[in-house]
């Protein structure tokens, strides 16, 4: 069954009538040709599809498109400005962040949405004292990232990016 | 996929008639385990109803009384609530212990809640499953049961309840808020303990609630000793994983050393949260010690019944609880 969908993608208002049985993830990718998000598991659980929506992180293939009529969506494509990258997809490139790249444009998304809960002092399952201010160690960092997966393990190098990111 | 009509519910009202009068309709949360479902073919709702717009976002504090944590505020969300994070720490703890970042910004208090008790071979519609398909057998009994219960489970179906959210909560005496415009006030209350079921002959029961029942919200007592609760969760990688078993407890010590009250519920053993009455009772007015800790924890595991690979499930949940009382009762001296 067909419905119409207006969204806000990385910047840019498309509207678009699709299956409700589309996840967001496939009409950002077969529909309005926005590739950054990937498809891994399409279960949600290697993170690969992950974008923000209104600013939060989740994983766009556990989600269909036609519940977030009216969103404001971002993908790692639509994270920079003026012909800059972002400081986080910056810092993922200085420290080597990735091998084959394809887990890449989830995992920066995802830094950015953890970045921004980690401002508004959200605590881990890591964290010791949930009411005291967070301190993003390494510890922190593997933890708050567990939701993506990196197929060519370049987990050492992705720890460090978003440590200097979080700078 | 069954093609499915997709309505934006803009009231409690219409979103249960909605649901009452289509057979196959479902509400829509967060969706993260209804829509991997629907994927699998598990699920095949021709309606979605989201309920994510109805007024049920806010944790309201109510001092003296509890807290009313509404059905659609993320697990995110509630477990970064600095109130619960300081008066329920169990409750965050073991939210923060669940799935991933990305999946606790989706999900909410009231689909956590009605996720499905599940296991590998329900979700795998080549095999059979008692919970999919009634009296088709169970594939788990002669198979893969390393995560499946020893608590509480039938000959119909070994599942276990996944939520680590919904362990805390039955430590916490929460109640579940189900609308009901037939009853003052609109609602009617149930009991944590008895919302989710054992499977029985009817392990595709995974819950009481009746086609069109909506929670609307979860309400915590006012418990002053939850701001001594914790929540560990034992499982097969550091994150992001089911667990093998989990403790939600809370321990109030009196003056003397005895033991004055205390809460303790198991995730990870059984079709539903285990509440460890068993275990409470024989724990209150006694001393705080490992002893007392282990044959509390012995009492309750008493009536375990391990399946072929999950024996290890017996002594790791009587660790757990022993340690998980051990640093409440030693932090407090």
């Amino acid at each position: 069954m067909d419905s119409l969908v207006t969204l806000t993608v990385d910047g840019e208002q498309r509207s678009l009538t699709l299956d409700t049985r589309t996840t967001l993830l496939d009409a950002l990718r077969d529909r309005l040709r926005v590739t950054s998000p990937k498809k891994g598991c399409d279960h949600g659980q290697c993170g690969a599809c992950t974008v923000l929506v209104d600013g939060r992180r989740v994983t766009s293939c556990l989600t269909f498109a036609v519940a977030h009529e009216g969103s404001e969506v971002t993908t790692a494509a639509g994270l920079g400005s003026d012909g800059a990258l972002h400081p986080v997809a910056q810092a993922f490139l200085e420290h080597d962040g990735f091998q084959c790249g394809y887990c890449t444009p989830g995992q920066i998304c995802s830094a950015v949405g953890m970045l921004d809960e980690v401002d508004r002092g959200w605590p881990s399952h890591v964290t010791e004292d949930l009411t005291a201010a967070v301190e993003l160690d390494d510890d922190e960092i593997r933890e708050r990232m567990s939701g993506n997966l990196c197929r060519c393990g370049a987990y050492v190098n992705i720890v460090a990016a978003v440590r200097a990111a979080a700078r | 996929m069954r093609p499915f009509a997709y309505e934006r519910a803009a009231d409690a009202s219409g979103a249960v008639s909605a649901v009452v009068q289509r057979p196959d309709a479902a509400f829509l949360g967060g969706g993260t385990n209804l829509v991997d479902h629907m994927k699998l073919g598990v699920a095949a709702p021709d309606l979605l109803v989201d309920i994510t717009h109805l007024p049920f976002d806010s944790v309201e504090h109510l001092t003296g009384v509890g807290v009313r944590i509404g059905a659609g505020v993320r697990n995110a969300d509630l477990a970064a609530d600095p109130l619960i994070r300081e008066r329920y720490p169990v409750l965050s703890q073991a939210l923060l212990s669940g799935a991933s970042g990305q999946l606790r910004n989706l999900a909410t208090t009231g689909g956590n809640l009605l996720q499905r008790t599940r296991c590998v071979y329900f979700q795998d519609v080549s095999t059979p499953c008692n919970k999919r398909e009634p009296g088709s057998g169970c594939s788990a009994l002669e198979g893969y049961t390393r995560y499946h219960a020893i608590l509480g489970a039938s000959e119909h179906c070994v599942a276990v309840h996944p939520s680590d959210m919904a362990v805390a909560m039955a430590a916490l005496d929460a109640t579940v808020r189900v609308y009901d415009p037939t009853r003052p006030g609109g609602e009617r209350a149930i009991p944590i303990a008895d919302l989710h079921r054992l499977p029985g002959d009817e392990p595709q029961r995974d819950t009481v609630l009746e086609r069109g029942d909506l929670i609307t919200a979860v309400d915590l007592p006012a418990l002053p000793m939850a701001a001594r609760s914790a929540y560990r969760k034992v499982r097969d990688r550091a994150s992001y994983a089911f667990a093998l078993v989990s403790v939600a407890a809370a321990v109030e010590v009196d003056g003397d050393g005895a033991i004055g009250d205390v809460r303790i519920a198991f995730g990870g053993l059984a079709h539903k949260p285990w509440r460890a009455t068993k275990a409470e009772e024989a724990l209150r007015g006694g001393p705080a010690n490992q002893e007392a800790f282990r044959a509390a924890a012995q009492a309750e595991l008493a009536d375990a019944r391990p399946l072929r690979d999950n024996a290890f499930k017996v002594p790791m949940a009587a660790n757990t609880m022993v340690a998980v009382l051990r640093d409440l009762t030693e932090a407090r001296r």
